[in-house]
C-alpha cells in the first residue's frame, strides 16, 4: 500500500504515531506541545483505534507533575503509555523520569522543546528544557524535520521497548512543532512491523499485579543503593546499537535511512558543524549551497544524544576534519561550555586516549550558542560560522544571530547572504488574526502539497497581543525537499491583506527585485497609490514590484463573509502566482472549502464559493507609477515624548526590529519599566465609543466594564477648562458633594480602544428621543481620531481627584480613581481585565502582584509594552510572574517579606525612638491605615522619618531607611486563572489560604484554560465542551469557594460584574480589608466560551439569574459579631440554566455534535444548579451567635 | 359516529390535528398526541433562518479569535459531525414517523426564494406525509409593492410544489387585500390545502427598559372568528382542502369550523395551556354534540354553514358588519 502524502505540522506528526502505538496517554496543556494532546484526545473521542484495535485512553491531569505520575503508574501496571510536554512541563516531570528510567521502563515522551523561563518566560523553541533532563536516564533522540518527527516517534518507541530505556523524542518548539510540511505518512503496517509484539508482552509481564505480586520502589541504604544504580549499565551500553538496529529496520520497511550521527557534506571536509534539531536542516541547505560553490565543508547531525555513543560519533567524522563548531541551542550559565560542546570535546578526547581518534590531528573545537527562543538561524549566520572555523584562532563560546556588545561573544554575519533556490516560490502574507489569513494559507499549502508534485512548507508568526493581532505567514513551494528552517526573507510574493499595516510596517522590506505585491485596498484603484506611504512607494518602484490590487473588504461584504477575506486573498494568490492553472486552482480551492466547512453546513460552503467566484472580477493589476510622490508617511512606533528606554528598546520591538537590538540595551535581570502600553498607539478598532454628555447620568458603569481602560471619567474644577480644545466635552458633575463649579468629563482614548462595545451594552441611559441611542454610542474612528487624540491629551493633563476625597465604596466612586492597568493586549471584550483594572484603581498605589502564568500574565507582561502603570506620584502596582504552578506561594512570599520588613522596621523604630522622637515613632507604629486618609498620613510620617534618617549616620538608620516604606500598608494580590487556581496551583493555593496570611487571591475564572486555547479545567462546568472534553465535560465544576469556606478563617467571595457591579466593588474592598487570606472567584466571560463578546456582561447576568454562578460573600469577621459569615447576594434561580447556557457555543455545540448527550448533561447541570442553591441558601440561613445554642 | 375526514388527500380518523408548536419537539409528546386521538400531527416549523444562519453562526463562534495568538490557535475541539437545525429536524421527522402511525406533516417556514426551499424534498425523503408551508412576509419596505409580495408568495409555493410529490398545504396570513383572489391563485398554483390563519406574535414594549420585547399571548375562542368567516367564504370556491386554525379550544369550536367548511381543525393554544390530553376531551365534546344533535358524520356537517349554504350569505360579509354594530346599541 502506498503511503499517503500529507501536509501536517510537527505536533500532528508526532501525535499521529504516538496515538497509534500507545494505550494510555496522560496529558496536560503547555505551549507548544498542547496540540499533540489535543489531537490524541480528539482522535480517541472519535473512536480512532491504535494498531492493536483499541482506542487509547486519553486523560488530562492537573499538572505535568501529575501527568508524569499517571504515566509512571500506567507504565508500572503494564500499559504502553506516553505523554507530550515542553519547557517547565518537562521540568515538573523530572522526579518521575528518574524513577521511570531507574526502573528500566520503556516509554517515549514527545517533547516540543521550548525555552525554560529564566529572566523572562518564552513560549518559543530551544533545547534548554531537554538539556535540563540529561541526568534522568532517559534517552534523547532529536528530530530535525517534520518527516523525521513522524519517523522518530516510531523508531524511539521500538527502541525503548527493546532497550528498556525510556526516551525523550524531541523536536524544536514552533519551528518544527508548528511548521507545516508535506511528508509521507507511515502506515499502520509500518508500525506493526516496527513494534515487536513480544516486547509489548514483555512490558505487560512486568506489570504490578496482585496475580503475580512483586514490590518496586523500595527505600535503600548506603549498603546497596550504589550497586543498584550501576545495574543499569548494560542497558545503556547496548542502547546505541539497538537504536541503529531499529533505524536499519526502519530503512528496510520504509526506505528512509538514518544513523545515530548523520554526516552530510564533503567527504574530505575540513570544517564541520555539529548540532541537532531543526537548525541542522538550515545547515544542510547551506552546506549544499556552499559546496556547490566550491567549499569543502560538512555537517554532523546528532540524532541520538543520550546515551551518547563515542564509537558511533567518531565513526561519523571524516578523517579530513580540522576544525569543528559545536552548536548548542541552549545556555548553561557558568559552565565551561554548553552540553553538546562538552560532550563532543569529551568524546574526541576519549577517542584520542583510546586510539580511535577519527581525524589525523586533534581538531580545533569551538562551541557556540544559537537560536535561543526560536531566534532565527539562517544560512547567513551559518556561513559566518564556517568562515570563523577557517580562522587560525576561531572565537570560542561564540553566539550567532545577535549582537553581543557586552561580552562580545557574537560573530558578525552578512545578512544579505541567501541560499534560497531559484525555483522556490517564497511568499509572505501579512494578515489580521480575524481575517482568516493563516487558515487560508494552511489550505493553500495543503492544495499545493497534496495536489501537485511540489514540496510545500508553511510557518506562521503571530503577534504578542491577543486582540487586533497581525499574523505573518511564510510559505515556500518548490520541486525539491525544503530544508529552509528559517523565515522567508527573500520573498518573491508578498500579500498585504490589511491596508492599515502599511502605515506601521515596511511590508515590502523582504521583497526581492521583481517580486509580486498583492494589496488589499479599501480604496479605488486610482486612490490606492496615493494612500501608500511615500517610502513604501519608493521601495515598490526601486524593487520593480509587480503590483495587484483588490478590494477584498468589498467582496467579503457583498458575499456575506463579513471581515473574513481569507478565501478571497487566497484566490488572488493562486490567480497571480500561476502555481496551478487558474481553473484548476479555483476548483481545488473550492474542494478545500468543502472539506473545511462542509461539516458546518452548506450555507457556509456556498458563501465561500461565492466569494471565490467574485474575486477575479475585482482583482486588478496596477501599473506602478514612475514617481513616489505620496503624501502619506509611516507612523513612528512611539511618540517623541516617550521615555528613553521606550524610544531605544520598546519602539524597536514594536517596529519589528527587536532582532537588531544589542545585548547592552536589554535589561540584564529581566526588570522592565511599567506603564509602557500608553506609548503604543495601536488604532486597531474602526469604531470607538462617543460620549453624549446630555444623556449621561454619570454612573461610570461604562468605565468600570471597559476591558482596556480607555473610558475615563474625571471630576474637576471648571477653571481647568480654560485651554480646552473646542470639541472637548464636559457637563456639570452630578452629586450633592459637588458644587456648581465642578464639572464631569467622560473621555475615550481613541487610539487604544479595541471596539468591543461592552460600554454601550452596559450603559443604562437611553436617549428619550431615539431609544437606540444611549449616553455612549459607537461611531467611526477615523473621522474623529485626530480631534479625540487632542481631547485625550488634554484630559490626561487634568489632575486626578485626590484619592482621599473619593467615595470608592460604590461603582461611581471607584471609577474616579485612576486605573493603573491600561491598554493591555487582552482580547477585545475580555471578561477578566475589568476586575484586574478595578483592583488597580482601588489599591494600585500600594499593591504588589503575583501573577500566575496564563492569559493575565500574557496581557500583563508580554513585551513589547505592558499595561501595569504608575500614577503621577510614581506609585503603582509592582508585578511579577513566577510560574504557573507556584503563584499562590510566590505571592505569599511577598507577604512574608512585607510583614517581616514591617516588623523589623517597627523594631528599629523602637530602638531609635529617642533619636527620632516619640511622637513620630508612636504615630508610625500605631497608624491604622484603614482608609486612604490613614494611608496618606502614614506616607507623610514615613517621609518625615526618611528626612530624619538621612541625617543620622548609623547602621540602624541605614537599615531603617531601606525598609521605611514597609511601614505603609501594602496590599498583596495573587492573580491568575482557573487552570492555576483549580488545577496546577491548587495545592499551593490551599496551603496559602490555610496559612492565615493577609493575601488577596483573585481567580479570574473563565472555566477553561484560555491562554493555551480552551482546555478543560476542574472549573469547567458540566456539559460544556472544551478541549479534552470534546463530548462535554461529564463531571461537575469544583466548588473552590466551598472548599475555602471550610477553613472558616478565609474571606471568600463569588462575584460577577455583569450581574452586580456593586457587589463586585464591595467584595473586592472587603477582601482587601480583611486581615487574613481572601479568595475572590470572579466570573470572567471569555472568547473561549464562543459568545458575542459585546454581550459578555449580559451572559454574566443570566449566569447569576439562572443560579449557574452564585453571588456571595463569606466574611469570617461576621462570625465574631455572632452573625452568619455567609451572605448570599443572589436570589433563587428564576430562569432555567439552559437559557443561559445555550447562548454560548461551548454548551450549544454539543447539541449539534452529540444531541442526546447534551440533553442528558443539561438535565444534570440543572440539578447541580438547584443543589447549589439549596445548599448555599440553607447555609446562609444557619443562625450563629447566641441564638445558635 | 363517523369522524373521518380527508385533508389534502390524507385520510384522517378525525378532524383534530395539533398544529405546529414546540410540543411536537419531543417524540414522547407526539406519541401522546396519537394516544389521545390526534389524527395527524404538524411538526414544529423548520425556519429558513435556521437553515441559513445556524451553521454560519456556529462557524463564526468556533473561528472567533482563532489563528491570532501563538498559544491559542483555536478555542474548541474539532468535531467531525455537526447536526444543524435542518439535519436535526430531518432526524426528528424520521423518528416521529417511526414512533407513530398517524400522518406527520412537516412544517417549513420562510419568506424568500432561497436555498431553504430545497429542504422540502429532504422533508419528503425523510418520510413526511405532507408539508405545511408557512410564509409571512412583513411588508416593511415601502419600495416593494403588494403585487410583488403576492407574486412572491405564489413563487414560493410553486417552487416547493415542483420539488415534491407529497401534498403541500399553505398556511397563510389574513393580511391580503383580496383573500379570495389570493386563495384562488394559490389554488391554481397547486396548493393542496390552505390553512387559515397563522397567528403572529406581536411584540410589546417594556416601558422600564425601553425595549421592544416578544410577548406571546395564547389564543382564546374569540380568535376563531377570522378563520371561521374566511373558511365559510372560500368553501366550495377552491379545490384545495381547508384547514382551520386559531382559537379552537372546545368541541363546539371545532364543530363550527367544520360546519363552515374546514376539512381539519387544528389546535395549539389549548394544548399548551391545558395539556395534550385535551385532544381526547375536544373529540368527546364533538362526539357528544354530534350525538345530541343527531349528526352522523363529519362529512355531513362539513360546509353546511358555509357562505354558499347559509340562507343569508351576506351575514359573512359587509351586512354582518352592520349587524354586529347594531347589536351593541
Amino acid at each position: 500500500m502506498k503511503r499517503p502524502l500529507v501536509t501536517i505540522d510537527g505536533n500532528e506528526a508526532a501525535a499521529f504515531v504516538a496515538h497509534k502505538i500507545n494505550e494510555v496517554i496522560a496529558i496536560y496543556p503547555i505551549t507548544p506541545s498542547s496540540t499533540m494532546g489535543e489531537w490524541s484526545d480528539q482522535w480517541s473521542s472519535e473512536g480512532k483505534k491504535n494498531i492493536w484495535g483499541t482506542v487509547p485512553t486519553v486523560t488530562e491531569m492537573q499538572s505535568e507533575g501529575g501527568a508524569s505520575g499517571a504515566v509512571h503508574g500506567a507504565l508500572q501496571t503494564g500499559a504502553l503509555t506516553t505523554t507530550f510536554t515542553a519547557s517547565q512541563g518537562l521540568l515538573l516531570m523530572i522526579p518521575n523520569m528518574f524513577k521511570i528510567a531507574g526502573e528500566l521502563t520503556p516509554t517515549v515522551f514527545h517533547v516540543s522543546a521550548r525555552s525554560v523561563a529564566a529572566q523572562a518566560l518564552s513560549i518559543f523553541g530551544d533545547h534548554s528544557d531537554v538539556m535540563a533532563v540529561r541526568s534522568t536516564g532517559f534517552g534523547l533522540l532529536a528530530s530535525n524535520s517534520i518527516q523525521e518527527i513522524m519517523d522518530f516517534a516510531l523508531i524511539s518507541q521500538a527502541v525503548s521497548l527493546k532497550a528498556k530505556i525510556p526516551f525523550i523524542h524531541f523536536f524544536d518548539g514552533f519551528r518544527s512543532s508548528s511548521e507545516v510540511q508535506k511528508i509521507e505518512q507511515l502506515l499502520e503496517d509500518d508500525m506493526r512491523t516496527m513494534i515487536d509484539d513480544d516486547l509489548v508482552f514483555e512490558h505487560r509481564k512486568r506489570a504490578l499485579t496482585p496475580d503475580n505480586p512483586v514490590l518496586r520502589g523500595t527505600a535503600q541504604n548506603p549498603d546497596v543503593f550504589f550497586q543498584g544504580r550501576e545495574t543499569v549499565n548494560p542497558y545503556y551500553l547496548a542502547c546505541p546499537d539497538i537504536v541503529q538496529e531499529m533505524m536499519d529496520k526502519f530503512e528496510k520497511v520504509v526506505g528512509r535511512k538514518y544513523k545515530l550521527f548523520d554526516y552530510h557534506g564533503a567527504k574530505d571536509a575540513e570544517e564541520i558543524i555539529v548540532l541537532m534539531g531543526s537548525g541542522a536542516e538550515a545547515v544542510h541547505e547551506t552546506v549544499d549551497y556552499l559546496n556547490a560553490q566550491g567549499a569543502n565543508i560538512g555537517l554532523l547531525k546528532v540524532r541520538l544524544y543520550r546515551p551518547f555513543s563515542v564509537k558511533h560519533f567518531v565513526e561519523a567524522i571524516p578523517e579530513s576534519v580540522k576544525s569543528i563548531a559545536v552548536l548548542d541551542r541552549t545556555k548553561e550559565p557558568g559552565a565551561i561550555g554548553e552540553p553538546l560542546y562538552q560532550d563532543v570535546i569529551t568524546a574526541l578526547t576519549e577517542a584520542q586516549t583510546e586510539g580511535i581518534l577519527p581525524t589525523k590531528v586533534f581538531p580545533k573545537i569551538i562551541g557556540g550558542r544559537y537560536g535561543l527562543s526560536s531566534k532565527e538561524f539562517t544560512p547567513a549566520m551559518i556561513k559566518a560560522i564556517y568562515d570563523e572555523l577557517k580562522k587560525d584562532k576561531p572565537k570560542n563560546h561564540f553566539t550567532i544571530g545577535i549582537n553581543d556588545d557586552v561580552t562580545h561573544t557574537s560573530l558578525d554575519f552578512d545578512s544579505s547572504f541567501s541560499t534560497e533556490g531559484k525555483d522556490v516560490i517564497r511568499a509572505m502574507f501579512y494578515g489580521l488574526g480575524a481575517d482568516g489569513t493563516v487558515g487560508a494559507n494552511k489550505n493553500s499549502i495543503k492544495i499545493i502539497g497534496e495536489e501537485t508534485e511540489n514540496y510545500a512548507q508553511g510557518y506562521f508568526v503571530y503577534d504578542s497581543k491577543k486582540s487586533g493581532s497581525m499574523t505573518i505567514s511564510h510559505l515556500r513551494f518548490g520541486p525539491d525537499p525544503i530544508h529552509s528552517t528559517y523565515l522567508v526573507n527573500q520573498a518573491n510574493f508578498i500579500g498585504c491583506h490589511q491596508f492599515v499595516f502599511l502605515e506601521k510596517y515596511d511590508v515590502v522590506a523582504n521583497a526581492v527585485e521583481g517580486a509580486t505585491f498583492l494589496l488589499n485596498s479599501p480604496y479605488s484603484l486610482e486612490e490606492t497609490w496615493d494612500k501608500i506611504p511615500q517610502n513604501t512607494q519608493q521601495e515598490i518602484i526601486d524593487k520593480k514590484l509587480k503590483m495587484y490590487v483588490i478590494d477584498a473588504y468589498k467582496v467579503a461584504r457583498e458575499t456575506g463573509m463579513g471581515t473574513r477575506t481569507n478565501t478571497i486573498m487566497q484566490t488572488c494568490f493562486f490567480a497571480i502566482s500561476g502555481i496551478l492553472p487558474r481553473e484548476e486552482a479555483i476548483e481545488k480551492i473550492k474542494g478545500t472549502i468543502k472539506k473545511t466547512y462542509g461539516v458546518k453546513g452548506d450555507e457556509i460552503v456556498k458563501m465561500n464559493f461565492s466569494a471565490v467566484d467574485q474575486t477575479l472580477a475585482n482583482l486588478h493589476e496596477f501599473k506602478v507609477p514612475q514617481k513616489a510622490d505620496g503624501k502619506e508617511k509611516m507612523i513612528a512606533p512611539v511618540p517623541k515624548e516617550a521615555p528613553e528606554f521606550v524610544q531605544k528598546v520598546t519602539a524597536e520591538i514594536i517596529a519589528g526590529r527587536g532582532d537588531n537590538l544589542p545585548v547592552s540595551l536589554i535589561p540584564d535581570d529581566g526588570t522592565y519599566p511599567t506603564g509602557t502600553t500608553q506609548w503604543e498607539k495601536r488604532n486597531i478598532s474602526l469604531e470607538i465609543p462617543v460620549w453624549d454628555e446630555n444623556i449621561c447620568i454619570q454612573c461610570n458603569k461604562c468605565a468600570l466594564v471597559c476591558p482596556h481602560a480607555v473610558i475615563r471619567p474625571k471630576v474637576y474644577s471648571k477653571d481647568l477648562l480654560k485651554n480646552a480644545p473646542s470639541t472637548f466635552k464636559h457637563v456639570k458633575a452630578r452629586g450633592k458633594e459637588y458644587g456648581d463649579d465642578i464639572v464631569y468629563t467622560l473621555q475615550i482614548a481613541p487610539e487604544d480602544c479595541t471596539g468591543c462595545a461592552m460600554c454601550v451594552d452596559v450603559c443604562p441611559a437611553k436617549n428619550k428621543q431615539e431609544v437606540r441611542l444611549k449616553a455612549i454610542n459607537m461611531a467611526e474612528q477615523p473621522p474623529i481620531r485626530e480631534t479625540e487624540k487632542e481631547n485625550w491629551d488634554f484630559f490626561l493633563n487634568i489632575p486626578e481627584m485626590d484619592r482621599r476625597e473619593v467615595n470608592r465604596t460604590n461603582v461611581k466612586g471607584s471609577q474616579i480613581l485612576q486605573p493603573l492597568f491600561e491598554f493591555s493586549g487582552a482580547c477585545t471584550g475580555c471578561g477578566e481585565t475589568p476586575y484586574v483594572k478595578l483592583v488597580s484603581q482601588l489599591f494600585g498605589d500600594r499593591t504588589v502582584i503575583a501573577n500566575a502564568t496564563g492569559c493575565s500574565s500574557i496581557y500583563g507582561g508580554n513585551l513589547p509594552t505592558t499595561p501595569w502603570a504608575k500614577n503621577n506620584e510614581g506609585r503603582g502596582p509592582a508585578w511579577s510572574n513566577s510560574l504557573f504552578e507556584d503563584n499562590a506561594e510566590f505571592g505569599m512570599g511577598f507577604r512574608l517579606t512585607i510583614d517581616k520588613q514591617n516588623e523589623y522596621a517597627k523594631e528599629l523604630l523602637e530602638k531609635m525612638k529617642s533619636e527620632l522622637g516619640e511622637e513620630l515613632v508612636k504615630g508610625l507604629q500605631n497608624s491604622k491605615q484603614i482608609d486612604e486618609v490613614g494611608i496618606y498620613k502614614q506616607r507623610d510620617r514615613v517621609e518625615k522619618l526618611k528626612e530624619k534618617l538621612n541625617g543620622i549616620d548609623s547602621s540602624e538608620a541605614k537599615h531603617l531607611l531601606s525598609i521605611a516604606d514597609y511601614l505603609v500598608k501594602k496590599s498583596v494580590w495573587i492573580m491568575g486563572g482557573d487552570g492555576w487556581a483549580y488545577d496546577i496551583g491548587y495545592g499551593g493555593l490551599d496551603h496559602v489560604i490555610a496559612s492565615g496570611k493577609n493575601v488577596n487571591i483573585l481567580v479570574l475564572d473563565t472555566e477553561v484554560y484560555s491562554n493555551t486555547g480552551g482546555q478543560m479545567s476542574k472549573a469547567t462546568a458540566r456539559g460544556a465542551v472544551a478541549k479534552f472534553a470534546a463530548g462535554g465535560k461529564p463531571a461537575k465544576k469544583k466548588d473552590l469557594g466551598m472548599l475555602a469556606m471550610s477553613y472558616g478563617n478565609v474571606y471568600v467571595a463569588s462575584i460577577a460584574m455583569g450581574s452586580s457591579d456593586a457587589q463586585t466593588v464591595k467584595a473586592i474592598l472587603e477582601a482587601e480589608a480583611y486581615d487574613g487570606p481572601s479568595l475572590i472567584l470572579a466570573y470572567s466571560h471569555c472568547i473561549a466560551h464562543g459568545i458575542n463578546m459585546e454581550k459578555g456582561l449580559q451572559q454574566q447576568k443570566l449566569a447569576v439569574d439562572s443560579g449557574y454562578w452564585p453571588l456571595y460573600r463569606y466574611n469570617p469577621e461576621l462570625t465574631a459579631e455572632g452573625k452568619n459569615p455567609l451572605v448570599l447576594d443572589y436570589k433563587e434561580p428564576k430562569i432555567p440554566v439552559r437559557e443561559y447556557a445555550y447562548n454560548e457555543t461551548r454548551f450549544k455545540m454539543l447539541t449539534k455534535s452529540k444531541p442526546e448527550e447534551a440533553k442528558k448533561l443539561m438535565v444534570l447541570l440543572q440539578e447541580d444548579v438547584n443543589e447549589k442553591w439549596h445548599l448555599y441558601n440553607n447555609m446562609a440561613k444557619i443562625e450563629f451567635g447566641e441564638q445558635k445554642a | 359516529m363517523k369522524l373521518e375526514t380527508t385533508y389534502m388527500g390524507l385520510k384522517l380518523k378525525n378532524p383534530l390535528v395539533p398544529s405546529a408548536s414546540p410540543l411536537s419537539k419531543e417524540i414522547s409528546n407526539i406519541r401522546h398526541m396519537e394516544d389521545v386521538g390526534a389524527s395527524a400531527v404538524v411538526l414544529e416549523s423548520l425556519f429558513e433562518e435556521q437553515i441559513s444562519h445556524e451553521s454560519q453562526e456556529l462557524d463564526y463562534f468556533l473561528t472567533q479569535g482563532t489563528e491570532s495568538y501563538a498559544e491559542a490557535l483555536s478555542y474548541f475541539p474539532d468535531s467531525e459531525v455537526y447536526d444543524f437545525g435542518p439535519d436535526e429536524y430531518l432526524k426528528h421527522l424520521s423518528n416521529a414517523k417511526e414512533a407513530v402511525d398517524i400522518p406527520i406533516i412537516a412544517s417549513l417556514n420562510g419568506v424568500s426564494i432561497g436555498g431553504w426551499i430545497d429542504y422540502a424534498q429532504k422533508l419528503e425523503n425523510a418520510g413526511a406525509d405532507a408539508i405545511e408551508l408557512n410564509s409571512y412576509y412583513l411588508a416593511t419596505n415601502p419600495e416593494i409593492s403588494s403585487q410583488k409580495i403576492e407574486d412572491n408568495y405564489v413563487e414560493i409555493l410553486k417552487a416547493v410544489k415542483s420539488s415534491v410529490k407529497i401534498p403541500v398545504a399553505y398556511k397563510l396570513s389574513p393580511f391580503f387585500t383580496s383573500m379570495s383572489a389570493m386563495a384562488k391563485r394559490f389554488d391554481e398554483a397547486g396548493a393542496d390545502a390552505l390553512v387559515l390563519f397563522n397567528r403572529f406574535y406581536q411584540p410589546d414594549i417594556d416601558l422600564e427598559n425601553l425595549d421592544v420585547i416578544p410577548n406571546i399571548v395564547l389564543s382564546t375562542s374569540h380568535s376563531m372568528r377570522l378563520p371561521l368567516r374566511w373558511i365559510a367564504i372560500l368553501y366550495g370556491k377552491i379545490e384545495a382542502s381547508l384547514g382551520a386554525t386559531r382559537g379552537i379550544h372546545e368541541g363546539t369550536d371545532a364543530i363550527k369550523m367544520l360546519m363552515v367548511g374546514a376539512d381539519v381543525t387544528m389546535v395549539c393554544s389549548e394544548l399548551l395551556r391545558n395539556g395534550i390530553k385535551r385532544i381526547s376531551g375536544i373529540i368527546s365534546e364533538m362526539t357528544k354534540w354530534m350525538e345530541e344533535n343527531e349528526y352522523e358524520s363529519v362529512e355531513q356537517m362539513k360546509g353546511s354553514m358555509s357562505y354558499k349554504s347559509v340562507a343569508e350569505p351576506a351575514a359573512y360579509s359587509r351586512a354582518n358588519y352592520m349587524k354586529a354594530l347594531k347589536s351593541y346599541i
